[in-house]
């Protein structure tokens, strides 16, 4: 875990004075909302549809007991008991007072925290695969290079008034966990010639014109990591449009110039921005790296575990996953038991989480853009005990990557841009698939739903993806088919006319229906509807 | 507060002349930058500008940052103003990407701007600016 | 009619104009006829409104009902946690809103 040094430290200390000092001068007066609002936004807050909204950064979803519990802390004493863990490894409370927001950030900066460009038009929270230091595929642990990124983004002058907000993902594996290039820029770390270096996809995203990112630069010199970023922001800083905000993403400027044009602009760019020394010597590369050294396993541990609880074993087999180092497994913790809000988590399983991952997790956490935590690093001789206490707090729900996993954007119960709810209808589709034996049946399946156009649902990269729309002023909901988030990105078809609440829980079981009808030896959804195509399914859905 | 300069020399007494008009124009020494112009056209000229004025007719428009920097990693030394929709929480960014004069449309509290342009010890990133970025104080 | 509806500054609360004040209650809500953008302006410069705005809404005999899905979820609160809503109490609340 990175721990900051004075430096750091001084810098968030800085960034709660300034953000005391705007609200102060909001409450007095000295400022409309209107010239407000960007620097709240740059901030993390928004004002959404029953209150002001924080939006706290968790950089590539790290973070340790202290941390967690002060979320909890902010949940119980700031805003009504719990918190919504987001797609970008965020987490946001939804009843935050505007005069309470300076003293937040200062609780916040107690335990290296912060709200800094969780919003806005500017780099945002730098996000990572949340098995990082976990994954035996990984060639390396991306994070150190996530936190090089963070702190060159902070307040980085050029780039706090962007055409649009800006999301990097930064991933080291084949597997991509992190919906990689579905990103403004998406990096993987590869090697070459026993090398290390960056390939960067640029120009994903999701929102109303969904892009998989193409590769602009196969091999960026481990060295020039830095320096090829800045190249890649000052050609979209340049050059993104800011005509239309619905134009403005840096997808629609590498779709309008092509992919190979941008290359050779950033290229271009890249050559001159080398010379200006952007990049830090290796020594701070090392220095970050020695914080995500692997913790202290055990050598020589059993690699067995008692399947004989049932329960115990079926929530083995779903949620805990292979870890690197022998003797040890990767927990993750669903908080999307049948019935829950996904993402939501209350301050006391908050709390419950910083113990267990304090007590056997090398006092570390993950927080996944499949709005889920990850104890990253357990003993598999401890996992019995950590699966009895996640029981107890109700947290043992043994779904992960099954339909009822499902990722869901707050929608409109809470967003002031949405246009219809998306929590009721993950609700409903949970209740449906209620049954544990039928959801393993149906195997992995992406189902994620988006209360508007914004995708923050990832509907776009659901295998199942539910879009809710404003028909006349009821809430509509559209299907589609095939995307996937993965190493495989896709975006989904959409299937024809939409469907109302409990019509769009009808479809989406006739989809499953008829994958069951169709599928061979053990496909998954995705593999099957990619087989078949779309119609069939079509076919089923609208008879 | 109405403008703000941070430079020693006398403010030069002459217009600043749109782009087209400058690049037409041998004996102008003062240039005037609209957003999406690119800066890079004014390299070739620099040992004759003693101003460029890059305009910023609404404050989300970052594209004049951009230019800024551009200017002073090209060697500009003259004076580099921002003008138009300027705020007061953007005039630390301002000045680290190279602007050292400032002609805001609505004027700026003299209070704030001193506490704002103070209240950071350090930086992460270089820029056009002399801070040190703090993985350089780590390192020597 | 016509309702006038923001936020309060400080605390973010949704608010609803009572004809002299603000209230959390929808039902408190007055017709605002024609007046809406002239007391919108006093109420904000006088910052006891944030972000205010103007909205259509039906007449009930339980009081007035905003036309969009939107502003009834400001007016009640999520649906998907009625706990939190201002009608705590009722498991119908939700109801109203769709």
């Amino acid at each position: 875990m990175y721990k900051y040094d004075q430096y750091d430290q001084a810098i968030v200390d800085a960034r709660v004075d300034e953000f005391r000092d705007q609200v102060r001068r909001r409450m007095a007066g000295e400022m409309t909302e209107d010239q407000f609002k960007p620097l709240r936004l740059m901030n993390g807050l928004y004002l959404q549809l029953h209150a002001y909204m924080l939006r706290v950064a968790i950089p590539y979803g790290t973070l340790d007991s202290r941390q967690m519990r002060m979320l909890a802390h902010i949940a119980r004493k700031y805003d009504r008991d719990y918190g919504h863990f987001t797609t970008r490894q965020n987490i946001q409370y939804n009843w935050i007072k505007l005069e309470d927001a300076g003293d937040i950030l200062a609780d916040l900066a107690t335990v290296e925290m912060h709200a800094i460009q969780t919003s806005g038009n500017c780099i945002r929270n730098i996000s990572s695969d949340q098995y990082a230091g976990a994954a035996a595929d990984e060639i390396t642990d991306p994070r150190p290079w996530a936190e090089l990124l963070r702190q060159w983004s902070t307040f980085h002058p050029e780039f706090s008034y962007l055409p649009r907000k800006f999301k990097i993902a930064v991933i080291a594996a084949d597997e991509d966990r992190a919906a990689m290039r579905l990103h403004d820029i998406g990096i993987q770390l590869v090697e070459r010639d026993g090398k290390l270096g960056a390939a960067f996809y640029v120009g994903g995203g999701m929102g109303r014109t969904p892009m998989v990112a193409p590769l602009i630069k196969d091999f960026v010199p481990i060295e020039d990591f830095l320096s090829y970023s800045e190249a890649c922001l000052r050609v979209y800083n340049r050059y993104g449009r800011r005509d239309n905000i619905y134009k403005a993403r840096i997808k629609i400027l590498i779709h309008e110039l092509g992919a190979e044009k941008y290359a050779a602009e950033v290229e271009q760019e890249f050559a001159h921005v080398k010379s200006l020394g952007i990049d830090p010597p290796a020594a701070e590369l090392e220095r970050i790296a020695a914080f995500f050294a692997p913790p202290a396993f055990e050598a020589g541990i059993a690699d067995s575990v008692d399947r004989n609880d049932p329960d115990f074993a079926v929530w083995l087999d779903q949620n805990v996953k292979a870890h690197k180092q022998p003797g040890y497994a990767i927990v993750n913790i669903s908080l999307k038991k049948t019935g829950d809000i996904p993402g939501d988590a209350s301050s006391a399983q908050i709390d419950v989480m910083a113990d267990i991952a304090k007590d056997y997790s090398f006092d570390e956490l993950r927080v996944t853009h499949a709005q889920n935590i990850v104890l990253p690093h357990v003993a598999k001789r401890d996992l019995y005990a950590v699966w009895q206490k996640l029981v107890e707090a109700d947290l043992a729900a043994a779904n992960l990557d099954l339909i009822s996993d499902i990722i869901a954007c707050p929608g409109l119960d809470y967003c002031s841009l949405a246009n219809a709810r998306s929590i009721p209808v993950a609700q409903k589709i949970a209740k449906r698939f209620a049954d544990p034996v039928r959801q393993r049946d149906l195997g992995e399946l992406k189902l994620k739903i988006s209360g508007c156009i914004n995708a923050c649902g990832h509907h776009h990269a659901g295998h199942i993806g539910i879009l809710g729309v404003d028909k006349k002023g009821t809430e509509n909901y559209q299907l589609s088919l095939g995307g996937s988030g993965a190493e495989d990105t896709s975006i989904g078809k959409i299937t024809g006319p939409g469907f109302d609440e409990d019509g769009i829980v009808d479809a989406v079981e006739r989809v499953t229906d008829k994958f069951i009808q169709l599928r061979e030896g053990d496909e998954r959804f995705l593999d099957t509807y990619r087989r078949v195509g779309f119609d069939p399914f079509k076919e089923a859905i609208y008879g | 507060m109405g403008n703000l300069r941070f430079r020693d020399d006398a403010a030069l007494d002459q217009p600043a002349v749109a782009l087209s008009a400058f690049l037409d124009q041998s004996n102008a020494t003062a240039v005037r930058l609209e957003p999406g112009e690119d800066a890079r056209l004014l390299i070739p000229h620099l040992d004759r500008i003693a101003l460029v004025e890059v305009a910023f007719p609404k404050f989300r428009d970052g594209r004049g940052y951009s230019a800024a920097r551009i200017l002073r990693e090209a060697g500009y030394a003259g004076e580099l103003r921002a003008q138009g929709d300027v705020l007061v929480d953007q005039i630390r960014e301002m000045r680290r990407c190279g602007f050292d004069s400032f002609v805001p449309d609505k004027p700026l509290d003299e209070a704030v701007v001193k506490t704002t342009l103070a209240r950071y010890d350090n930086v992460y990133q270089r820029a056009a600016d002399a801070a040190v970025p703090v993985w350089k104080l780590r390192h020597g | 009619m016509k309702l006038l509806t923001g936020n309060d500054l400080a605390s973010g609360a949704v608010t609803w104009w009572t004809g002299s004040g603000w209230s959390l209650h929808v039902e408190e809500a007055a017709d605002v006829g024609d007046q809406g953008d002239s007391i919108l302006a006093t109420e904000e410069a006088a910052r006891r409104v944030n972000a205010p705005y103007i909205i259509d809404a039906v007449s009930t005999p339980q009081g007035p009902r905003p036309a969009h899905i939107k502003d009834r979820v400001r007016a009640l609160g999520p649906t998907v946690r009625l706990d939190l809503t201002l009608k705590p109490a009722d498991p119908a609340a939700g109801n109203w809103v769709i």
